[in-house]
């Protein structure tokens, strides 16, 4: 058929005057503005547009939306490649390139179909069977080939040009999707006042009336409400938008959709938004999808849902076919069959009830219809398109075929009740409507329409109406307007609300050819049989024995025919056999619009110290440190951390060094009870501590394991100053506030995080001395002023500046508190104050080996799976004293001497090194399982010249002295190495008190 | 997604707070209790499939600590108060040890 | 046991022949020797290995739902054995190892996939962690090899390398011999062979009291009338607490929610398992063809299996942080499961206080890929009476001993940061 040859003259709601060029698997075809590629590929006349999961089958569009699970394509190429897009909600734009999947070499010939020779190899569960021969690993082989096999379309590992956006909304009555009944609800709800969301996941309001003939009898009405609605204040509408589910606290997530906008990334536009709206009531009115009827090659080309073929003609002016049979089990195809009927050459309807309206009957004689009662299609000639049916009176009378280029099918709807089942709430089954309704809804939700198991227009203003006052009323707002909308002119005396269906589960004998339940991932009636013959037939063994509703349409088509084939297997009725879990989200949503601008380097917020634009601007390299950025090292000392390292720390060792501690956790303690509570949160004492002086204090959990460590300074009798680890800082303020909001209420203290609110300085090395006091003129910091552990308060240039006296890298040092905006300023003063005697600044990496060299605990060492005797620090508690975490920490196995805990090593083989990781033996020990220790810190120290750790060794200290091994098997070493103790440099603190 | 009602800040989603635990036990007095108490206060629970006292911080609030009472079978939070005050309260319902 | 094969399967294919029920539909006796409360992959494994290997056959499974309705049909499929604190080191390896024939043992393709784990490391002070976890695999016999920047770039090229990485890569670590599971196929093989061996399997079975005297335990009250047992295991995770109250048992277990997430199918696109250092998140891709993700827990306690969207979003986050390029993929669905948390990330396998009544859970993150093991050694030790030597550190005793740790990351007591 030549391209366009489908598209009819007149009607429906694409503009003609503006063309759309487009292209398939390189193809150049044209459609128009308000065409989705679907319905543009079929007024071309591509049948063909996809093959299917397993057999490779020639698969054509078979629905008009969302429940689509044939017509898949890659849309886009490179950065914007996008696979497994549904051609049926994809609106044509200029450019748009699409290519079909799965298939090799193309989808009009396709090696995969080999796969339909042995289909019945193929069959339910098959690799459960199989593939385990003959050795241990042959699924590895055999895994290979399968996984090529599977999939659909293929991704590209390049990077997403696009952006996407979150939104937060608040609205009183949300509601969800804009069909007749949603039109009316949110009318009715709008006209009370209170604000409404509309949401349509189509870029029209409307829903079913769409699918309408434009110059019908409801456009008007349809019209009249969108128009009403537009006017209304308070009321506002999303198209393109898309509810994925229903969360707890009454929060739905939508997706926006702009791809049809072309939004420019470069200019901030975002190509989807995800929106989380918290809404006061919720009204779902989702509507239902048609299902199918399953039958021998139900699958083939042009076998489609009689609704999407109304819907092509109707909407986009495609007629699907020129000569029609309409199979059905229910009044509502014949809607079809009549628009049909004018427009092409023949159209016949088959429907299995006996029994039919007069009505229907009439108008059916009255267009030219045939109709065949009482008869089946029980199979389908044609294999890349439709050629004919084989009609079965249900009777048994002998069977004959028709000729056609197009079957539509209708087996009953199935109301849309994913987002009312997101909640945990099962669906029920309502017998007279043959379908699955909302089993219920929680408070402040309500369902209209066609979701409720009521299909007719009628039913949908009416219930859209009463559920659009009952969710105003829900959010305090009485109704102002008694009028419900008047029903659309024209209804047809055959739209009842249950379509009159007589449902039947399958057609033709369910063994027969191949009969598909499920499209996408090709369930066939005989996978369901087999899996029943195995015991696989509760619904959720079923789902996962043969992966029916698990494709991208996630069964929204296949679900209810499959449970009702099972039931039948079994002997027991429909509803007995429950549904599957409706999981969220209600469409594959990208994981771009998941993540929304948290990419790149905003994946998580970098912390920042506030010299971090100084150090950037003098050859720091910086690294990452938790949630912060700090300097790793300087280039003045070299151009790589092993090399700078070692010259920042030769400065510090030598003359003097100063380094951003900005990011240690800062914490300010006060009131006349801030004593005890410190006295009762550290293992040690700070009640006693003098005014002016600082401490090292160690906190347990309540477990009695290390929680965190640091210098606390009190500054006035009832006034302390807190410094915590950087890694430690958010979670000690939360325990801290913890402790004094719900377990010591009586105590009159107060903790306040004033981490952001100083820049931390630390200024070390035997001349820091002598740059303090060119830096602070007329403050004396004399070793009697300003001893070890003394603080002061001070100013500089107005400005105050916490002056403590503490050291971490063994040196003389000074640890300078300012003002965060200052700290730049200040750090630049000590620059230039400390000039004459050669000061530097110094990074991470040489802060860590200072402080190994020092046999100070950090990092790896402060783990909450280690005790206060771990680290060597059990002679700080005081037992008389009782403190946080006492009674555990006296449990009897983390008591025991043998544990392993703090040591100090070095390296004795020359041209070897130490690691962190390794692990630890003694020298006789065979070197298998866990060893006795392992290596925690590890530093080059070029004050001793040699390779020196910290680790932990079982019985620590008692082994002094002794050779032991370091074990690295994963660089196949083994090194020697002396235990000893961990503070390797100046163990009588000579020079940090000098 | 799960809201949580701050009494100062207002109804608020979960990821603004810190979730701190079973609040249905009574932390043993500071300085008192041995191993056991501690230990069935630290590592045993209830784990109530229904209402559940549990602590909340409002970490990104007003950094107040709170008691809620959520049924966990459903995530319906049916109270909350500050820890502060609710701390004087014995515990009831299903939390009551 | 009717065996599967490729002949039997074309056979029956051809000849359009029934395939008979890979389990029975069991009627309860009015007494076992032993009743397995749980009918997930766990308690379907330990029926097994009680018939197998104790010649145990008197044996029942009662399952309140349909077999594998809990965390072994909801988690993400893996299996590892990089673990590093003495006693799980051992366990898991065993696990592992137990897989490797786990299908030919079963008669049912498990889809053992031995693709590969890598665990990235972003940091010098996460190498040196994974040096150390690597370290004790090889010193305990299990493979593992420490990859660099570049060697991980080799392997995994389409990770983000690029100045915007939020977490630059420094390495990782490697263990060839991790990879996935059919997960289902696991409760189903499991169920048919010990089936095979004469364990009923009762499903629709809901147990709602236990029959206990001074002597212990010799029953339990279930949907489906009294059930007599010599012994009594329970593995019934997410509701372990539950049960075990019905018991007069404390626990110390939280429940909480972990999501699993799924994307639509495509070609092969990731071939190993990566996990990501900077947050708890790791991806592999189905046979399917499906990505599939998997996160932190939500963190506070739930038994509603359904998860919060946030985690969903956090998820794709780290999802992109490692491989950008998915941003264009779409999230297929996701769902919850209950699992039991611990305030060490370490699990139970032992005996009770109260006799005959054999505990175990507390699985954490790791309960699939321990299910061999766990059925081995739960087994074990209901058959003698006497923990087996591989789970004696998973005594429920140990949180008041204050024995070795078994916290792999150091989180500390809190179940919900594990």
């Amino acid at each position: 058929m030549s391209a366009g040859s489908h598209r009819v003259r007149a009607g429906g709601r694409i503009d003609r005057n503006e063309p759309r060029v487009f292209s398939l698997d390189g193809r150049r075809l044209t459609g128009y503005r308000g065409d989705t590629l679907a319905s543009a590929l079929l007024a071309a006349g591509v049948s063909v547009v996809g093959r299917s999961f397993k057999y490779h089958r020639p698969r054509g569009f078979v629905t008009a939306g969302v429940d689509e699970p044939n017509g898949l394509f890659t849309l886009g190429e490179g950065g914007r490649a996008e696979p497994n897009a549904q051609g049926t909600v994809v609106q044509l734009t200029d450019g748009l390139r699409a290519a079909s999947q799965n298939a090799w070499p193309s989808v009009r010939f396709d090696w995969g179909a080999v796969n339909s020779w042995i289909a019945p190899v193929l069959q339910a569960g098959f690799y459960y069977k199989t593939f385990m021969g003959p050795t241990r690993r042959a699924w590895m082989f055999y895994e290979r080939f399968i996984r090529r096999a599977a999939g659909l379309g293929a991704a590209r590992h390049d990077p997403d040009p696009d952006r996407y956006d979150t939104h937060y909304l608040f609205t009183d009555v949300l509601v969800i999707g804009a069909g007749p009944a949603g039109l009316s609800a949110a009318l009715a709800a709008g006209r009370s006042g209170a604000r409404v969301l509309l949401i349509e996941q189509d870029g029209l309001l409307g829903g079913t009336l769409l699918s309408d003939p434009v110059t019908g009898q409801t456009e008007p009405w349809r019209a009249r409400l969108e128009a009403e609605l537009q006017s209304l204040p308070e009321v506002r509408i999303l198209r393109h938008t898309t509810a994925l589910g229903v969360y707890d606290g009454n929060t739905a997530i939508l997706l926006t959709r702009r791809d049809h906008c072309a939004p420019d990334p470069g200019n901030g536009e975002a190509l989807q938004i995800l929106t989380s709206v918290r809404a006061k009531a919720v009204i779902h009115s989702t509507g239902a999808t048609e299902r199918p009827l399953v039958f021998p090659d139900n699958d083939r080309p042009g076998v489609m849902m009689a609704s999407a073929v109304r819907t092509y003609l109707n909407r986009y002016a495609v007629a699907c076919g020129r000569h029609a049979v309409v199979l059905t089990n229910n009044d509502s195809a014949y809607a079809a069959a009549f628009d049909l009927a004018p427009q092409i050459d023949r159209v016949t309807v088959v429907d299995v009830r006996r029994a039919l309206h007069p009505a229907l009957t009439a108008k059916a004689a009255s267009l030219g219809v045939e109709v065949h009662a009482a008869t089946a299609v029980t199979g389908v000639l044609g294999r890349t398109r439709v050629r004919g049916v084989t009609l079965t009176p249900i009777d048994g009378a002998r069977s004959r075929s028709a000729p056609c280029d197009l079957l539509c099918v209708s087996g009953g709807w199935s109301p849309m009740v994913h987002l009312s089942s997101h909640g945990g709430i099962r669906p029920r089954y309502q017998a007279d409507s043959a379908a699955f309704v909302p089993g219920g809804y929680a408070p402040g939700h309500f369902g209209a329409g066609a979701l409720t198991g009521r299909f007719s227009l009628g039913e949908a203003v009416q219930t859209g109406w009463r559920a659009g006052l009952r969710a105003a009323a829900e959010c305090g707002f009485e109704r102002v307007s008694a009028d419900p909308p008047a029903e659309p002119e024209g209804v047809a005396p055959w739209d009842t609300a249950n379509h009159r269906i007589e449902p039947v589960w399958a057609l033709g004998g369910a063994r027969a050819g191949k009969a598909f339940v499920d499209f996408q991932n090709d369930v066939t009636v005989r996978d369901l049989a087999i899996a029943h013959q195995e015991g696989y037939e509760s619904v959720e063994h079923l789902k996962r024995f043969t992966t029916l509703g698990m494709g991208t349409d996630q069964g929204k088509t296949s679900n209810i025919n499959a449970l009702a084939i099972m039931a039948g297997l079994r002997g027991i009725e429909l509803p007995e056999a429950g549904t599957t879990t409706f999981r969220p989200p209600f469409v594959p949503a990208r994981l771009g619009a998941l993540a929304g601008r948290h990419v790149g380097q905003h994946f998580r917020p970098v912390r920042r110290s506030p010299l971090h634009a100084w150090h950037l601007g003098h050859g720091a390299q910086m690294i990452e440190a938790g949630p912060w950025l700090r300097p790793w090292y300087y280039r003045w000392a070299g151009e790589t951390v092993e090399r700078a390292y070692l010259e920042e720390m030769r400065r510090v060792r030598e003359a003097v060094g100063l380094s951003d501690v900005s990011t240690l956790g800062k914490i300010d303690v006060q009131g006349p009870d801030a004593a005890e509570f410190l006295d009762r949160l550290y293992v040690n004492g700070f009640a006693r501590l003098p005014v002016g002086k600082a401490r090292y204090g160690v906190m347990l959990n309540d477990a009695g394991t290390i929680l965190d460590d640091g210098t606390t300074t009190r500054l006035a009798e009832t006034r302390y100053f807190m410094t915590t680890t950087t890694a430690g800082a958010a979670e000690v303020m939360s325990w801290l506030e913890f402790l004094v909001q719900t377990a010591w209420p009586e105590l009159r203290v107060h903790v306040s995080s004033v981490t952001d609110e100083w820049a931390g300085i630390a200024v070390a090395g035997p001349k820091a001395r002598a740059v303090l006091e060119r830096a602070l003129p007329g403050w004396d910091v004399s070793n009697e002023a300003l001893p070890h552990m003394g603080c002061l308060e001070i100013e500089w240039d107005r400005m105050p500046v916490r002056l403590i006296r503490l050291s971490f890298s063994g040196e003389l040092a000074y640890e300078l508190y300012v003002p965060a905006d200052y700290g730049t300023a200040f750090w630049e003063h000590l620059l230039s104050s400390g000039e004459p005697f050669g000061i530097r600044p110094y990074g991470l990496e040489a802060l860590a080996s200072l402080r190994i060299e020092k046999g100070h605990v950090a990092g790896a060492e402060v783990d909450p799976r280690l005790t206060l005797n771990d680290l060597g620090l059990g002679r700080m508690a005081r037992p008389e004293k009782p403190f946080i975490g006492r009674e555990l920490a006296a449990r009897p196995l983390l008591d025991s001497p043998e544990r392993p805990s703090l040591v100090g090593l070095e390296c004795l083989e020359p041209g070897q090194r130490l690691r962190g990781g390794a692990i630890l033996f003694a020298a006789s020990d065979e070197l298998k399982g866990h060893g006795r220790g392992y290596v925690t810190s590890v530093t080059w120290s070029p004050t001793l010249g040699k390779f020196i750790a910290l680790g932990f060794y079982a019985g620590g200290l008692r082994h002094v002295g002794e050779e032991i091994v370091c074990a690295f098997p994963l660089y196949g070493e083994r090194v020697r190495a002396r235990i000893t103790s961990p503070v390797f440099l100046d163990p009588k603190g000579e020079r940090l008190h000098a | 997604m799960l809201r949580i009602h701050c009494p100062l800040c207002g109804e608020r989603p979960y990821t603004e707070f810190r979730y701190g635990g079973d609040a249905g036990k009574h932390r043993p007095v500071h300085g008192a209790g041995g191993i056991e108490a501690w230990h069935d206060h630290l590592f045993l629970f209830e784990n109530a499939k229904g209402p559940h006292r549990e602590f909340w911080q409002h970490v990104q609030g007003c950094r107040q600590w709170l008691i809620a009472v959520r049924d966990t079978a459903t995530n319906i939070v049916a109270d909350v108060a500050l820890a502060r005050d609710a701390r004087g309260l014995e515990p009831q319902g299903p939390g009551e040890r | 046991m009717m065996r599967y094969s490729l002949p039997r399967l074309v056979g029956h294919a051809l000849r359009d022949r029934p395939w008979p029920r890979a389990w029975r539909k069991a009627t309860p006796r009015s007494h076992y020797d032993v009743v397995i409360v749980g009918g997930g992959g766990h308690g379907l494994a330990t029926a097994y290995y009680l018939a197998a290997n104790h010649g145990v056959r008197r044996v029942a499974v009662l399952e309140r739902s349909y077999i594998g309705s809990g965390n072994v049909g909801r988690n993400t499929t893996l299996v590892r054995s990089n673990y590093m604190m003495n006693g799980s080191t051992q366990f898991f390896e065993f696990s592992l190892k137990l897989w490797e024939g786990l299908s030919q043992a079963l008669n049912f393709n498990v889809m053992l996939s031995q693709r590969g784990q890598i665990v990235l490391g972003h940091s010098p002070a996460q190498m040196d962690g994974l040096a150390r976890r690597g370290n004790t695999m090889l010193l305990n016999g299990i493979e593992a090899e420490l990859l660099d920047r570049g060697q991980v770039q080799r392997l995994l090229p389409y990770l983000d390398y690029s100045p915007a990485a939020r977490f630059p890569i420094a390495g990782g670590l490697l263990q060839r011999r991790a990879g996935t599971v059919r997960h289902d196929a696991v409760a189903w093989g499991y169920a048919r062979a010990a089936d095979s061996l004469g364990v009923d399997i009762l499903e629709g079975c809901e147990v709602s009291g236990f029959l206990l005297d001074a002597g212990g335990v010799h029953g339990v009250q279930t949907s489906r009338g009294r059930i007599l047992a010599d012994r009594v295991a329970l593995a019934v995770a997410g509701h372990s607490s539950q049960l075990a109250a019905l018991a007069g048992l404390r626990l110390p277990i939280e429940s909480h929610l972990l999501q699993a997430f799924v994307t639509e199918p495509i070609k092969p696109f990731v071939d190993h398992v990566i996990s990501f250092g900077a947050e708890l998140f790791y991806l592999s891709q189905s046979d399917k063809g499906g990505l599939v993700f998997g996160g932190h827990i939500d963190g506070f306690n739930s038994f509603t299996q359904r998860g919060q969207f946030p985690k969903a979003q956090g998820v794709a986050q780290c999802a992109l942080a490692l491989i950008p390029g998915m941003s264009r993929l779409k999230l297929l669905r996701h769902w919850a499961g209950i699992q039991d948390m611990t305030p060490d990330g370490g699990p139970f396998i032992c005996r009770t206080p109260v006799r005959n009544l054999y505990f175990n859970g507390g699985w954490c993150y790791q309960g699939f890929k321990a299910t061999p093991a766990v059925g081995w050694c739960l087994a074990d030790t209901i058959a003698r009476d006497e923990e087996h030597p591989l789970v004696r550190c998973y005594g429920l005793e140990r949180f008041a001993q204050g024995g070795a740790s078994l916290d792999e990351y150091g989180h500390g007591h809190w179940t919900y940061r594990h």
